[in-house]
């Protein structure tokens, strides 16, 4: 199934590149959206089968590429209000339509791949795709944050490649076939110590670049305030999940090899600091998408706590990763409505949003509440599972303050929201403020309820998922 | 004769160090592609010959023609000043780089028994951190690409090491330096030469917190 969903998709994007047509425009988009989800299914229903020799759909795989499946459809609607309402021109938009259905393509294939290299040629397509949705607005800006982006994410994905390399110096028995997850899980009890710890350093350090993460989540950050709303939206939920695959995948090997306490250490300093690099921006910054962009770092440091406790906090990693994709999308497809009524993303411009946009207010408020983990959020349910991880691993230091800095993060993101929807504008004209439908957060309420779902009452399939995606890992 | 070229490949850093000019930039580039050629063909001899073929076309072609004509071209028509502008002394970076040969080269002592030969490693290393080092301490943007490039090469050399074994990886490594140079380069300085007019990092301070 593979070998049709790629090319048939790469057809679809490069038709949609060369496409002028509104009509044919709008047909592409609905095929590729009905591949998409035809190809989910098959992948879903063909667990573990190995394709093309390189792909296998594991529990992982499976699990992010239901969730890439269910965010892409509202994402492809919210666009297609987001270039309706700027009047975009047909060939902006045929760029836009084209680099997105790329991206999702590529992202989907990175999931499904077995191979650490065809798993680094994929991560290397999604710069290029990304970098033209950030381009999108052509202007001074855009071009800066593109150029950012693309090369903190050259010079990350060569680090990829050096700790690839070093991997591969560290095996006893070199093979085409050797570099499979499979065959290094296999082979993990017999790896070289001293290569495959700079493997490691190299490989980690090269994806935080994609996971967002200290020391290379500056790129990220220009890339989801840049963007247009609907693909900051992708940028900070699958594109994340992508580089969580990729990490995974190399730390179940790790976690079965001498190294397991010495990965967790370095795992543990890099979620440290991004959760402080993320609290001392956040209580600084002053640009609403920038501020989300941040609280993606915090989410994804404690995301790698989970993962350095072990024990339950694996469960809750996953858990946490996948409700984090469905409320940070949420936000950034309302802040796109944000957007269209204030034209501002300052904080100092926005206000009083109860009033213009009740239903859009609404969900800026709860989405508040489920992001910072307030029950009846399922955030608070895997959160909570991290920290009992992490009092089981005896961190408790780590956890006191962990807790502190997510405390200051609560309060920041308070007092931002609550200035969006009750404090009055100043110097805003509302003589001719855009209506918008209420209709356009339909998906977003949607998002918000399937949280609290997977996180109070998850399905028994939901579950076997996710222990079957962690069983390799020590107890 | 591997061990000769790899030398004289560490000399071009410490020149590259103390170059002011970003025409000597590239014809370091251009150097550094010959002797990269003449690593491949020794190193690679017994591979598949359709893909020897493909890595000595890609090392002679692509990276001691095409891109440093490219660049060349880039700097004319966007008519940047000669000179490389650093923040450091050049006396500095000679020194800098120095060390971190030096560094690579003690870090080496603490492989043991590997198959791979020590000699790759030093030099792809202290490679990969000189190409660093050039990339934070120049100013123009068209630096930053030069020792993206230099970091390249480095890869290159480190993917050779076990490139009889796993030309996969060789393959991989050239898929990146086309991937960067024509990205990197075709597109963006095209794009930053058209919008911004003085080709700076100081133009690039906008977006921040």
């Amino acid at each position: 199934m593979i070998g049709i969903y790629l090319p048939g998709a790469f057809v679809i994007s490069g038709l949609l590149f060369f496409n002028r047509n509104r009509i044919f425009n709008s047909i592409l988009i609905v095929a590729f959206l009905i591949l998409q989800w035809v190809f989910t299914v098959y992948e879903y229903l063909h667990v573990n089968i190995a394709e093309l020799n390189y792909f296998k759909p594991d529990s992982l795989a499976i699990l992010l590429l239901v969730t890439l499946s269910i965010i892409s459809t509202p994402a492809i609607y919210h666009s297609h209000i987001y270039l309706t309402s700027k009047k975009d021109t047909p060939r902006n938009t045929a760029i836009y339509y084209a680099a997105m259905v790329m991206l999702l393509t590529v992202i989907s294939a990175a999931y499904l791949s077995n191979h650490i290299a065809v798993t680094w040629i994929f991560i290397e397509m999604t710069t290029l795709s990304a970098s033209a949705l950030i381009y999108h607005r052509r202007n001074n800006r855009t071009l800066e944050g593109t150029w950012k982006y693309v090369f903190v994410c050259a010079i990350s994905i060569t680090f990829v490649f050096i700790g690839i390399l070093f991997l591969s110096f560290s095996l006893h028995q070199r093979g085409g076939d050797s570099l499979t997850f499979d065959s290094l899980l296999a082979n993990a009890a017999t790896i070289n110590l001293f290569w495959s710890r700079l493997a490691f350093i190299f490989i980690f350090t090269g994806l935080t670049a994609k996971l967002g993460l200290v020391p290379m989540y500056t790129a990220g950050i220009d890339a989801k305030d840049k963007a247009p709303s609907p693909a900051g939206a992708l940028l900070s939920s699958v594109l994340m999940n992508m580089g969580f695959v990729c990490f995974f995948r190399i730390y179940i090997v790790f976690a079965n090899t001498a190294l397991h306490s010495w990965t967790n250490n370095v795992i543990l300093i890099a979620a440290l600091l991004s959760i402080f690099v993320a609290t001392v921006y956040m209580v600084k910054v002053k640009n609403i998408k920038r501020m989300l962009a941040y609280s993606s770092i915090e989410h994804m440091g404690l995301i790698m706590l989970g993962v350095a406790a072990g024990g339950i906090g694996y469960y809750a990693a996953i858990l946490h990763l996948i409700l984090h994709s469905f409320i940070k999308s949420s936000i950034f497809f309302q802040i796109g409505q944000v957007y269209r009524i204030y034209k501002s993303k300052s904080i100092y411009d926005v206000g009083n949003y109860f009033k213009y946009n009740t239903t859009g207010a609404v969900v800026m408020l709860l989405c508040f509440i489920w992001v910072t983990a307030m029950p009846p959020s399922g955030l608070f349910i895997s959160e909570l599972m991290i920290f009992r991880a992490l009092f089981q691993a005896h961190y408790i230091i780590v956890m006191i303050v962990v807790m502190f800095l997510l405390t200051m993060i609560i309060w920041a993101f308070g007092k931002n929201i609550f200035k969006l929807l009750f404090a009055a504008p100043v110097g805003f004209d509302d003589s001719n403020v855009e209506r918008i439908n209420p209709i356009e957060s339909l998906s977003q309420f949607i998002f918000l309820g399937l949280i609290v779902y997977l996180g109070i009452n998850p399905p028994v399939e939901f579950v076997t998922l996710i222990q079957e995606t962690i069983k390799n890992l020590p107890k | 004769m591997i061990n000769v070229l790899l030398i004289i490949f560490t000399i071009s850093l410490l020149y590259l160090s103390i170059a002011d000019r970003l025409l000597t930039y590239i014809k370091i580039l251009a150097f550094q592609g010959i002797i990269l050629f003449g690593v491949a063909f020794i190193e690679l001899i017994q591979i598949n010959p359709v893909n020897l073929a493909l890595v000595l076309l890609e090392t002679i072609v692509f990276k001691t023609i095409l891109v440093p004509l490219f660049l060349n071209y880039i700097i004319k028509r966007n008519k940047i000043t000669r000179d490389s502008e650093p923040f450091l002394p050049n006396f500095i970076s000679l020194i800098v780089i120095t060390l971190i040969i030096i560094i690579t080269f003690l870090l080496s002592n603490n492989i043991v028994n590997s198959s791979i030969s020590k000699i790759y490693f030093i030099v792809s290393l202290s490679t990969i951190f000189s190409g660093l080092y050039i990339i934070s301490t120049r100013k123009k943007i068209i630096t930053h690409v030069l020792g993206y490039l230099v970091i390249e090469n480095g890869v290159f050399i480190l993917s050779l090491a076990v490139g009889s074994e796993m030309p996969l990886l060789v393959d991989l490594g050239i898929l990146l330096d086309i991937f960067a140079s024509v990205f990197l380069l075709g597109i963006f300085v095209n794009k930053i030469g058209d919008i911004l007019k003085d080709v700076d990092v100081d133009q690039l301070k906008n977006l921040k917190d």
